[in-house]
């Protein structure tokens, strides 16, 4: 457990609602949820989510902290947007999940071996080396860090050529690649942004 | 001089040499007939997609599109910005639209930005190409450049997800979009107004680490395509365009079907239909062959 955790746990103690609120992405919402369904209902993964969003608005009500935060369903989000678009009340539910599986992951309790959380991390950590997503390097870390290494890219391996010969995947990248040229600039940016952000966060938890 | 300006986010997969550069071919053939001039932001980076959540919170986030907003401010003042990318738009547009809508985030998002002197006002339009297409164009004058009408092949229009929701199309309903469906019977083509799955989910980034159960969706998709007697299957978006093109060996693999559906973008069809060649559709970058537009294109 993170220090940071245990500090959220005991300044939120009674009301895990509140901490969602305070520090989750557009988490003001979550209380705003009249327990339609709807949302379950339009997830298309909706069955490999072990709670769904309709359930996850009513646990951080009811105060589940660890249950919510340690569940791997937020990470099951393909990002469609249809329980977006859908919702009678307008939440932006795509959004509250991405922020619960972030501040999930901020805290230190995600569940580690969750893939598309490694592949989040691994593609955020891509991107912010040049400013742009190397493909090659992206898809050689989904083989080696989040599939099964050699296995994965074995039974990929038909893809990859495919890609190659269609001239929309280049070996080379693995030497470089594409990349912007301010990438100092970038590097400033971010690192304020994040200062930022978590000048916020520590405000709430002190 | 150009008919139409606009300052041009072309996004990390329409790189030389990436997965969706293809894309951007026949998007380029598709606006030299259109007589549109993209400019590109100089030193444009990534959005972070839908995928970013994990490492970056949402300052951050933002602060990468609002990177990119800004650029275009300063370079191409006073155009809109377009993408051709779903998550690209999506991103950008998220961005400007929580930054107009909450002041102290703009206020972050400037104090980030003032480090690598950038300034943002937040204030441009921005589109997708197939707003473009049809808002600033419309369905008459895409007709207008027709020179080999697309006669006797039937296209499955797939919208997908981020180029409809949340903002989609003005005019165009989330669950039932027309705008691709009309683009193809433009164009002199079958379109498929029935086709149930032209809004379904492939899986997103998803189809990387959750590969089975993106499969499954992608299947339906196919599927659905073929009971329909499509030809090819049309969509705006790189993330579906691969998903429902490269996946197609694993998936008979695993599902005994025998799939072979081209998958292409609305700027392949318009290309051939403007009597373009192969190379200038960017043909050559399927990698299941869209024989029957190889065959007009030949022609």
């Amino acid at each position: 457990m993170s220090d940071m955790n245990t500090a959220m746990i005991e300044k939120y103690r009674n009301s895990f609602l509140s901490e969602v609120e305070a520090n989750v992405e557009e988490g003001e919402w979550v209380k705003m949820c009249m327990q339609c369904g709807v949302c379950a209902g339009s997830c298309p993964l909706g069955n490999a989510w072990e709670h769904t969003p309709q359930k996850i608005f009513m646990m951080i009500r009811a105060g589940k902290r660890d249950e919510v935060l340690t569940s791997d369903s937020m990470w099951m989000c393909t990002s469609c947007y249809n329980c977006i678009v859908r919702c009678p009340r307008e939440l932006p539910i795509t959004h509250i999940m991405h922020g619960l599986a972030h501040y999930a992951k901020r805290l230190g309790i995600a569940p580690k071996e969750q893939p598309t959380a490694k592949f989040a991390q691994l593609f955020w950590d891509n991107l912010m080396k040049k400013g742009r997503v190397n493909e090659l390097k992206l898809g050689v870390d989904l083989y080696f860090k989040v599939g099964e290494g050699m296995k994965t890219a074995m039974k990929n391996k038909d893809i990859g050529l495919a890609m190659w010969k269609a001239k929309r995947l280049n070996p080379m990248e693995f030497f470089g690649g594409h990349s912007i040229k301010d990438v100092s600039g970038l590097h400033k940016i971010i690192a304020k942004a994040q200062e930022l952000e978590e000048a916020r966060i520590a405000k709430h938890g002190g | 001089m150009a008919k139409r300006e606009y300052s041009f986010y072309p996004g990390c997969s329409s790189q030389k040499g990436a997965s969706s550069s293809n894309y951007l071919v026949s998007v380029q053939t598709m606006c030299e007939e259109l007589d549109i001039q993209l400019n590109e932001i100089p030193d444009w980076n990534c959005c972070a997609a839908s995928i970013g959540y994990a490492g970056g919170g949402e300052l951050p986030r933002l602060a990468l599109s609002a990177r990119n907003i800004a650029l275009s401010e300063e370079h191409n003042p006073g155009q809109d910005i377009v993408a051709t990318c779903a998550a690209c738009w999506l991103a950008t547009r998220e961005t400007q639209e929580r930054l107009q809508h909450d002041e102290g985030l703009l206020a972050e998002a400037n104090t980030a930005l003032a480090e690598a002197g950038l300034k943002l006002r937040a204030d441009a339009p921005i589109k997708h190409m197939a707003e473009v297409l049809i808002q600033d164009i419309g369905y008459e004058e895409i007709g207008s450049k027709v020179k080999k009408p697309l006669e006797g092949i039937k296209i499955a229009g797939y919208v997908g997800c981020q180029t409809n929701r949340p903002f989609g199309i003005a005019g165009e309903s989330y669950e039932n979009p027309k705008y691709l469906d009309k683009l193809v019977e433009t164009l002199g083509a079958d379109s498929i107004p029935t086709y149930e799955k032209k809004v379904q989910c492939c899986g997103g980034a998803l189809a990387f680490s959750e590969p089975e159960k993106s499969q499954e969706m992608i299947k339906g998709i196919i599927e659905a395509a073929y009971d329909h007697g499509a030809d090819m299957i049309v969509t705006p978006c790189p993330v579906c365009q691969m998903n429902v093109e490269v996946y197609q060996d694993q998936i008979n693999a695993t599902h005994g079907t025998k799939f072979k559906m081209p998958v292409v973008y609305y700027s392949t069809l318009m290309s051939v239909a403007y009597g373009r060649s192969a190379a200038d559709a960017a043909l050559n970058g399927q990698v299941i062959p869209a024989k029957k537009l190889e065959e007009i294109a030949a022609k």
